[in-house]
């Protein structure tokens, strides 16, 4: 059995569900996401397994032992919250230490184990500190400190980078990797940040609406997405329509007049309309009319590493990405050529199979 | 409209702002306070009155008399016993209104401050006639096979009363250190383990102790100088400074006599209160801002 299992959670708010059907195994020493636009309950989530929200039904099991209505002091998870929560009127090292004073650990162990947990964090000058003399930055290092010198059996983070600055932001990710990887510590990390996401976890659950949409390794997530709306919200995607000519393995999809191979579900009748996705960095410019599709370039934006192309095209308005190699890029108003390799297009299969 | 030069200059426009209050202090406060403080020190003659001159036989008096002791330690004691009373009732109640849904929460608030809107001698004609010898609590007193007792005209009424007059004075300060509290530092504390009544001891009320504080000095304050509840709950058995400096003006007519008292409560509120915020705010400057 893994490690923490929620099984058919649910949880009511009068008539609204904020959560439903949530299903999730969790193995020791995964670190996994929830990952959905604010309101999909993935923090609702994150907080019924914390015990600070009642959950309505369904059951919580932590490495055997059924919590669902354990109280949040009993369970022992390290959190680390989105405000960090430090206690302001504690110094840094009275913030780390109140967890094991609370177990009662001895006063010369607890000193080791709050040095030990502030030398993870590079914080161990600041321990006379108070929260209000620390940069945003320091302060959520506290939090993590304080969270994991329980040694919990789990690390819950709740949108645990979303207060700090985007250079700062992508620093402290590795940096909670590394510290993850190093301590073994069963992460589960809420936000509402792909990129995060995709960056440090090993498997992200995507929620949409109270739900599990897609449970799967990042890159999996991005290369198959099964929804519309998965499809978007993991990055910038084009959708086209299309007709199923051949269904099957090694079949045929039509879109505008133009025939792709294309892997199919065999149940799948001829004819049947299906929605495809291709990434905007998997489309290749090329000289036009050597390419499977003309296109004009409207507008282009420079991103630094990249240029963002919005293309007109007969399929309608297509996004390419590519990298920045130097070289001039496309004009605006210039009508060039796109290519692709059959394998870089998808079919969204839930919404397409489901209809 | 032509704006003058000393306005215009922003150097000169904070003063000028301030003007009208400072006007109003000097009149109301400070002139009354300076005359008091000058007739302190002025000669009385039980036949002639006021006769001017330089003395300090008045401040003499006050302080070798154990009449007086008696009376300022009396004072000392109810207003210290109101602010206890009123921080203990106080603090948790405003906790409890915070955590109360909207619209309990303005009602119960609104139960809190009422009082305020009623003059504190009605208020005080209130609690006389609950406690009086044929007063309501008496009655149930008797029915119930206790017997009368002697309620009004004793310490605790006045106490009673102070607390009552006082406890939105508590209330509101703490209510608003209790707005700025971060709940999730509740959240944290209880998943490292805490218990509720710990969260409360070491992480709620250290956070709202600036509330505390400001509200603890307000209610020793006026307590201290409280004329009214004395005057009326405690009646002539149960003097206090106020009414004794009351007394000492409008019985005795020994008004410098009056006076030095209300400049020795003065300076000892003033040092009581100095002392305690000091003593607080060294301990929680660096942590709480």
């Amino acid at each position: 059995m893994a490690f923490l299992t929620l099984t058919d959670i649910r949880k009511d708010y009068g008539a609204i569900s904020a959560v439903t059907d949530f299903s999730l195994d969790v193995e020791k020493g995964e670190f996994v996401s929830l990952l959905g636009p604010s309101g999909c309950g993935k923090t609702t989530t994150l907080h019924m397994i914390a015990g600070f929200v009642p959950v309505t039904q369904g059951r919580i099991q932590l490495d055997g032992r059924d919590i669902t209505h354990a109280k949040p002091n009993t369970r022992g998870l390290g959190i680390v919250f989105q405000s960090y929560a430090l206690f302001p009127h504690m110094t840094v090292a009275e913030n780390v230490g109140f967890g094991l004073e609370m177990q009662k650990v001895a006063k010369a162990e607890r000193a080791a184990r709050i040095a030990e947990a502030l030398a993870l964090v590079h914080l161990e000058q600041y321990a006379a500190r108070y929260p209000r003399e620390l940069s945003g930055g320091q302060r959520q290092r506290v939090a993590l400190a304080r969270a994991i010198v329980i040694r919990p059996p789990i690390l819950l983070l709740d949108e645990p980078l979303s207060n700090l600055d985007a250079k700062l932001r992508e620093e402290m990710q590795f940096e909670l990797r590394g510290i993850q990887r190093k301590l073994g510590t069963t992460t589960i990390m809420v936000t509402h940040d792909q990129a995060e996401a995709f960056s440090i976890s090993d498997r992200v659950v995507v929620m949409e609406a109270g739900r599990v949409t897609q449970v799967d390794a990042p890159y999996r997530i991005y290369e198959h997405p099964r929804t519309r709306f998965i499809s978007h919200f993991v990055g910038k995607t084009n959708l086209l329509e299309a007709r199923v000519a051949q269904p099957g393995r090694g079949g045929r999809a039509v879109v505008d007049g133009r025939s792709f191979a294309l892997d199919l579900p065999a149940q799948l009748g001829v004819d049947a309309a299906v929605t495809l996705v291709i990434r905007p960095e998997k489309l290749r410019l090329v000289s036009s009319t050597s390419g499977r599709l003309d296109g004009r370039v409207t507008s282009r934006y420079f991103l630094g590493s990249q240029w963002l192309y919005h293309l007109e095209t007969s399929l309608g308005q297509l996004l390419a990405v590519l990298p920045n190699d130097g070289a001039a890029p496309r004009e605006e108003g210039e009508t060039v050529g796109l290519d692709w390799a059959d394998s870089a297009v998808r079919l969204l299969t839930d919404e397409d199979v489901a209809a | 409209m032509s704006v003058p030069a000393s306005m215009s200059s922003p150097k000169g426009l904070p003063y000028a702002m301030s003007g009208p209050a400072f006007l109003l202090f000097a009149t109301l406060l400070l002139v009354p306070l300076v005359l008091t403080a000058l007739l302190s020190f002025s000669n009385f003659d039980h036949h002639v009155g006021v006769k001017g001159g330089l003395t300090l036989q008045h401040y003499v008096a006050v302080v070798s008399d154990d009449f007086y002791h008696e009376i300022f330690l009396r004072t000392l004691r109810l207003s210290g016993l109101t602010t206890l009373i009123c921080i203990a009732v106080g603090a948790p109640e405003a906790y409890f209104l915070s955590r109360m849904s909207p619209r309990w929460r303005a009602i119960c608030l609104l139960i809190v401050l009422a009082p305020l809107l009623i003059s504190v001698v009605v208020r005080a004609f209130g609690w006389s006639m609950l406690l009086g010898r044929e007063g309501l609590i008496n009655q149930l007193l008797e029915l119930t096979g206790i017997g009368r007792q002697r309620l009004l005209y004793t310490e605790a009424a006045v106490i009673v009363g102070l607390v009552h007059i006082m406890m939105p004075f508590m209330i509101i300060p703490v209510w608003t250190s209790l707005q700025k509290l971060d709940r999730s530092t509740e959240q944290a504390a209880l998943s490292l383990g805490a218990s509720p009544f710990t969260v409360f001891r070491r992480i709620i009320v250290p956070q709202v102790l600036p509330g505390i504080l400001s509200g603890s000095l307000i209610v020793f304050g006026l307590s201290a100088s409280a004329f009214a509840i004395p005057g009326l709950l405690g009646g002539r058995r149960i003097k206090t400074v106020a009414t004794l400096i009351y007394d000492e003006y409008l019985h005795e007519l020994n008004w410098p006599l009056g006076a030095a008292i209300a400049i020795i409560l003065l300076v000892a509120n003033l040092l009581i209160m100095l002392g305690y915020n000091r003593l607080m705010e060294r301990r929680y400057r660096r942590a709480l801002g």
